[in-house]
């Protein structure tokens, strides 16, 4: 995500200490340091990259979800993901940026100096992105803290009761997003400190929401009638036109995280592309071998997965190496999804901990293996290229990550289902959650 | 009076309606339907959820006859959805008990037509 650029004092060594990251701009205060300029270019492409995103979560998710549940659940969904972008961007204005990326306290969360964006004025904030205003890398940020709560959606479709779900997002975003936000991208955060590379949000978007997904299908149970009595998608091509947004959208997530119109951006928009190809294909090709016939469900799930997997490594490993990490994606993604959900029986219902939680778990180890300083000298060697350390680096980050989102998770939705109820009634759920929790219908039947 | 139900393939639609045609039978009522026979169904995948496929898409056609006129229906009906195959579908004819045409309040044979 943000901006590996060599400027002095802001690339990050591997495995340095705390203070000399610090030294960059520890204040995080507006005033411009010598020499940073907004560049037009640059504050373009990120504005750009800001809207991309934001499209990735509406229309983009709420379509590809929308389309793979049951007729009578379509506007439930729909709503859940509208309800997050208005609820997570006021969050993140309010107090949502200051904690993840405002100045550092023991490493793990930002201090609340930043709250209702004080501070955060339209000059550079060097030590994040040095060529842009300080509130567009606010504002591109909260793009990815949006969409992150609403990964989750796939996990617990069909069954949660709206007010609940608003109130444990809200929570979970502040809770659970913007301390990992903190520690992989906040200055000072401990992740960062001790080298672990994430380019645009493997580990902070994709394995805190696919583990989170994880505690959800665990807290809330398995739809009624599963599996044999839960009908098929209702709309596929809806979902395909999702997944196409989400293609779209992503290369503004990888890319833009460059937060400059440069190289690096190229760079990551063609790892981006090719590893959504390569994996699109692969799962593609699983379908054939396990079920004698490719599937559009199948081919967009894979280009997803993709996507996922290549987001920590974007701006770190070359083309060739995307293309592995995307054939990866195919194969482990497909089968945690066909086979380690079946065989461990947890409705993940729409495969949210299949594709991002996994997708998002290869990705990091898939960066330690292939980082290269020849793609990106700000970067980081991986095993391929004589670094084995950096496998570790990442293991250990995606671990605590995985352990911490889940926990933290799991204590949330109990919570939340302990003082309101997390899951509607039989009835609710026989009748669909769109005449029981919106009183509306997605489609008429007569005129 | 009898009232005809024919279950028939969907893409035989057309046949029947011309031949229904050409034996002056042009009031009908369509429906798609899903249905069950003794035609096996085809199992469809999503992701790690496989369909049976018990049930098939079908085509139901509703058409209202004078006596006269429920043999050459059934003829009709017969040439342009037969196949060979199991899953050529169905014809019941009830009896109709009456018949009111909307628009005049004509009832009986007279409204039929």
């Amino acid at each position: 995500m943000y901006a590996r650029k060599s400027i002095a004092g802001r690339s990050v060594v591997y495995g340095s200490a705390l203070g000399c990251l610090i030294a960059g701009g520890a204040s995080g205060q507006s005033a411009p340091a010598a020499g940073s300029v907004i560049d037009s270019g640059d504050t373009a492409w990120v504005m750009i990259s800001t809207a991309l995103v934001m499209l990735m979560s509406v229309p983009g998710l709420a379509f590809f979800y929308s389309g793979l549940v049951r007729r009578k659940n379509v506007l439930s969904v729909l709503m859940q993901c509208l309800a997050i972008v208005c609820l997570v961007s006021i969050q993140w204005v309010l107090v949502g940026y200051s904690l993840s990326f405002g100045p550092d306290k023991a490493g793990l969360i930002g201090d609340l100096s930043w709250t209702g964006l004080n501070g955060v004025g339209l000059s550079p904030a060097p030590e994040y992105a040095s060529t842009i205003p300080h509130q567009l890398f606010m504002a591109f940020q909260m793009m990815f803290a949006v969409i992150t709560p609403a990964l989750i959606i796939g996990a617990f479709a069909e069954r949660m009761r709206f007010l609940p779900f608003c109130v444990f997002t809200l929570l979970w975003a502040t809770l659970v997003y913007d301390p990992v936000a903190h520690w992989m991208w906040g200055v000072g955060g401990f992740l960062r400190a001790g080298g672990a590379l994430d380019f645009a949000g493997g580990t902070v978007v994709h394995i805190v929401a696919g583990a989170a997904a994880l505690a959800a299908t665990l807290v809330l149970g398995k739809r009624q009638g599963y599996p044999e009595r839960i009908g098929p998608p209702h709309n596929l091509p809806f979902a395909v036109l999702g997944a196409g947004l989400l293609w779209f959208g992503w290369f503004g997530f990888n890319a833009g995280s460059a937060l400059a119109a440069n190289g690096l951006a190229v760079s990551a928009l063609v790892t981006t592309h090719i590893s959504a190809a390569a994996a699109g294909l692969t799962w593609a090709t699983m379908d054939m071998i396990f079920s004698r016939r490719p599937t559009i469900l199948g081919i967009i799930s894979g280009a997803v997965a993709g996507l996922v997997s290549i987001t920590p490594g974007a701006g770190y490993v070359s083309v060739l190496a995307a293309m592995a990490i995307g054939g990866g994606a195919g194969i482990f993604c497909y089968l945690s999804v066909v086979w380690l959900k079946v065989k461990l029986g947890y409705d993940d219902a729409l495969d949210a901990f299949g594709i991002h939680g996994i997708g998002g778990i290869w990705g990091a180890l898939a960066t330690g293996l292939w980082a290269s300083k020849a793609s990106n000298p700000a970067g980081a060697d991986g095993l391929f290229y004589g670094n084995p350390g950096q496998c570790i680096i990442q293991m250990k980050a995606a671990l605590v990550t995985l352990v911490f989102a889940f926990a933290a998770s799991y204590i949330l939705l109990k919570l939340v289902d302990f003082l309101l109820g997390l899951r509607v009634d039989e009835h609710a759920e026989r009748i669909g959650l769109d005449l029981a929790e919106h009183r509306e219908a997605g489609y008429t039947m007569l005129e | 009076m009898k009232y005809i139900i024919a279950i028939i393939q969907p893409d035989r639609l057309n046949d029947v309606l011309e031949k229904l045609t050409g034996k002056d039978i042009l009031l009908v009522t369509v429906t798609p339907v899903m249905g069950r026979g003794r035609q096996h169904g085809i199992a469809e995948v999503y992701r790690s959820h496989r369909e049976a496929g018990t049930l098939l898409k079908k085509t139901k056609l509703e058409i209202a006859v004078n006596e006269a006129f429920v043999k050459p229906a059934i003829d009709a009906i017969m040439e342009g959805a037969h196949t060979d195959e199991v899953g050529a579908g169905k014809i019941f004819v009830l009896d109709l008990h009456e018949c009111v045409r909307i628009r005049t309040g004509e009832t009986g044979s007279v409204a039929i037509g």
